[in-house]
């Protein structure tokens, strides 16, 4: 017999255990950062000296050191201006309200098109191939139909980049939440069923419940997919105050200073990460779900 | 007619599959209230049917099922019976007690009541202290008791049990059954039991069911006189063995030498 006190000890034990791996994980991010700056450096040394011109030729265009892409953080772009980083951070700002929105609004869209999708086959049948197709348009031709069209209706530039960043980020969302609503254990719908539960009580009290770790899965992929929507959906708008401006921008001035460039690319992904942790302690504050190696 | 009315009463009822399958043949069989009745039989012989026939979770193809003077459908949507699965079918995203608050709200208890009745089930099956559990944490066992205060939590009059110790080893099963008499006792519900051993069969119930397969209908019905309450000596005495041998020449009987055993009782 097991008591109350007893099952707790267990559970701790896994968790400390689970402590021990957060530190070598912790330990484990210097050697991997050290690692990947170690190999562009190697690679490009073993380039520059051998003079080896495949697959490209390497040169501080091409393959810039690691330490000015990061030193180019603190100077300017234009005498006197602020440095990098300012305006970097301002319009890393600026997409991430942009991609939020859009993450938002695709999160909701794709949610409740899964739910009507479960509900019904023949909505699924009809409706489903509609929405596989959407996703194989490329995001560059429908761009600037919804900024010109929806900013014929005075909607903002960046809620129309909000929009296509959804036009993203709903779909994976859909799918797997469509997957996780149907995903039942027969037992658990019998027992609904013993309850003589209507449609309504099943989706809330177990389909949605059962489905979550699906939806943050789909969320996760979303996450980052809703920074790409918002920086690519920048472009077509014309928009100069986000990352995706930034870049365009920086395209220009790629031969003179290519660090730029390297540098904005380095927020975009630490934008892409941050999405990305904030669905993950979402995740597991919302799921506290058996441990996997718990006996 | 004697006695008070029946709380199961079934009249020639058959279930045939679509695919062409006969599960159940001519079933007829009145359990009354207070009754622990289990249904044995070997695999195909379609008791797991005839319970979810009887909690209207299947349709009969022919014949009449009564629950509690109505129809089993009319039953259901009153929620007159708590069901019991062979796995516990708990939800891993509630707590224990919320677990067993779950049909409790869908019945629109308010909070206060919930809460009391869920400590009082806790406590009937021995898991003080267990109620913010994750049901994760618990052992088979304890599982399958809080899948039990579950199905009992809003005093249905009728205990549907299918198979719940069969996935649990010979010394927990025992326990549990010693558990699960002392509840009934308690609860004073009746009970329909579907199991596939025959001393389990013999000590819990009142009566019997023996089941025969392809198609499933019941071969015989065997009275279980032993006295109550049963305790751990119930399974030592004499009377006891003799049950159990009439129950096993009862499948026997009816059962063909060397039969295939088919997995067609589910669906």
């Amino acid at each position: 017999m097991v008591s109350a006190a007893e099952a707790t000890t267990r559970l701790e034990r896994v968790r400390s255990v689970r402590a021990d791996e957060r530190v070598m994980r912790l330990l484990l991010v210097p050697v991997v950062i050290a690692a990947l700056w170690g190999g562009w450096e190697l690679y490009k040394w073993t380039w520059e000296t051998t003079g080896w011109t495949w697959p490209f030729t390497v040169d501080d265009t091409t393959m810039p050191h690691i330490h000015d892409i990061f030193a180019a953080f603190g100077r300017p772009v234009q005498t006197g201006g602020p440095p990098l980083i300012v305006s970097l951070l301002k319009a890393a700002w600026f997409t991430a309200k942009e991609a939020l929105a859009g993450f938002a609004l695709g999160a909701v869209v794709g949610f409740f098109l899964a739910v009507g999708l479960a509900h019904s086959r023949l909505l699924e049948r009809g409706l489903l191939p509609y929405v596989v197709a959407s996703q194989t348009v490329p995001i560059l031709a429908i761009a600037p139909m919804v900024v010109v069209g929806l900013g014929s209706k005075g909607v903002q530039g960046w809620q129309s980049v909000a929009v296509i960043a959804a036009y993203l980020t709903f779909f994976p969302v859909a799918v797997n939440e469509l997957r996780g609503l149907k995903a039942v254990d027969p037992r658990s719908l019998e027992l609904m069923r013993s309850y003589a539960a209507g449609r309504n009580a099943i989706l809330w009290r177990l389909r949605v419940p059962a489905s979550l770790p699906y939806l943050f899965t789909a969320l996760k992929i979303s996450a980052t997919a809703s920074v790409i929507g918002a920086i690519i959906g920048e472009t077509p708008a014309s928009i100069q105050d986000g990352l995706g401006g930034a870049i365009v921008n920086f395209n220009q001035y790629y031969s003179l200073e290519p660090t730029f460039l390297w540098a904005t690319n380095v927020i975009c992904a630490c934008l892409g990460v941050a999405f990305f942790l904030a669905v993950s302690v979402t995740e597991r504050i919302v799921l506290r779900r058996a441990p996997e190696n718990v006996a | 007619m004697t006695g008070p009315a029946p709380v199961v009463s079934l009249k020639g009822v058959s279930k045939r599959f679509t695919r062409g399958l006969t599960a159940l043949v001519d079933i007829d069989l009145d359990v009354r209230p207070g009754e622990f009745v289990s249904l044995i039989g070997p695999s195909g012989c379609g008791k797991s049917t005839l319970l979810r026939v009887i909690g209207d979770l299947t349709d009969a193809t022919e014949g009449t099922v009564v629950v509690n003077g109505k129809s089993a459908h009319q039953a259901r949507l009153d929620h007159d019976y708590g069901i019991v699965f062979q796995d516990a079918v708990l939800y891993d995203w509630r707590t224990v007690g919320r677990n067993v608050s779950l049909p409790l709200e869908m019945l629109g208890w308010d909070r206060s009541r919930r809460k009391e009745r869920v400590k009082d089930m806790l406590e009937l099956v021995e898991l003080e202290g267990f109620e913010s559990h994750r049901p994760w944490q618990l052992s088979g066992g304890m599982q399958q008791r809080v899948s039990i205060a579950r199905a009992l939590s809003f005093n249905p009059s009728l205990l549907l049990m299918d198979e719940p110790f069969g996935a649990l080893d010979e010394m927990t099963r025992e326990r549990l059954n010693g558990q699960l008499l002392e509840i009934w006792e308690q609860s004073k519900s009746t009970v329909v039991f579907v199991t596939h051993s025959i001393p389990e069969a013999v000590y819990l119930s009142t009566r019997v069911v023996v089941m025969s397969p392809r198609p499933g209908r019941i071969a015989e019905l065997v009275d279980i006189d032993l006295p109550q309450p049963r305790t751990f000596q119930t399974r030592e005495e004499p009377r006891f063995f003799e049950l159990v041998t009439q129950v096993r020449e009862a499948l026997a009987g009816r059962t063909g030498a060397g039969a295939p055993v088919a997995p067609e009782e589910r669906f």
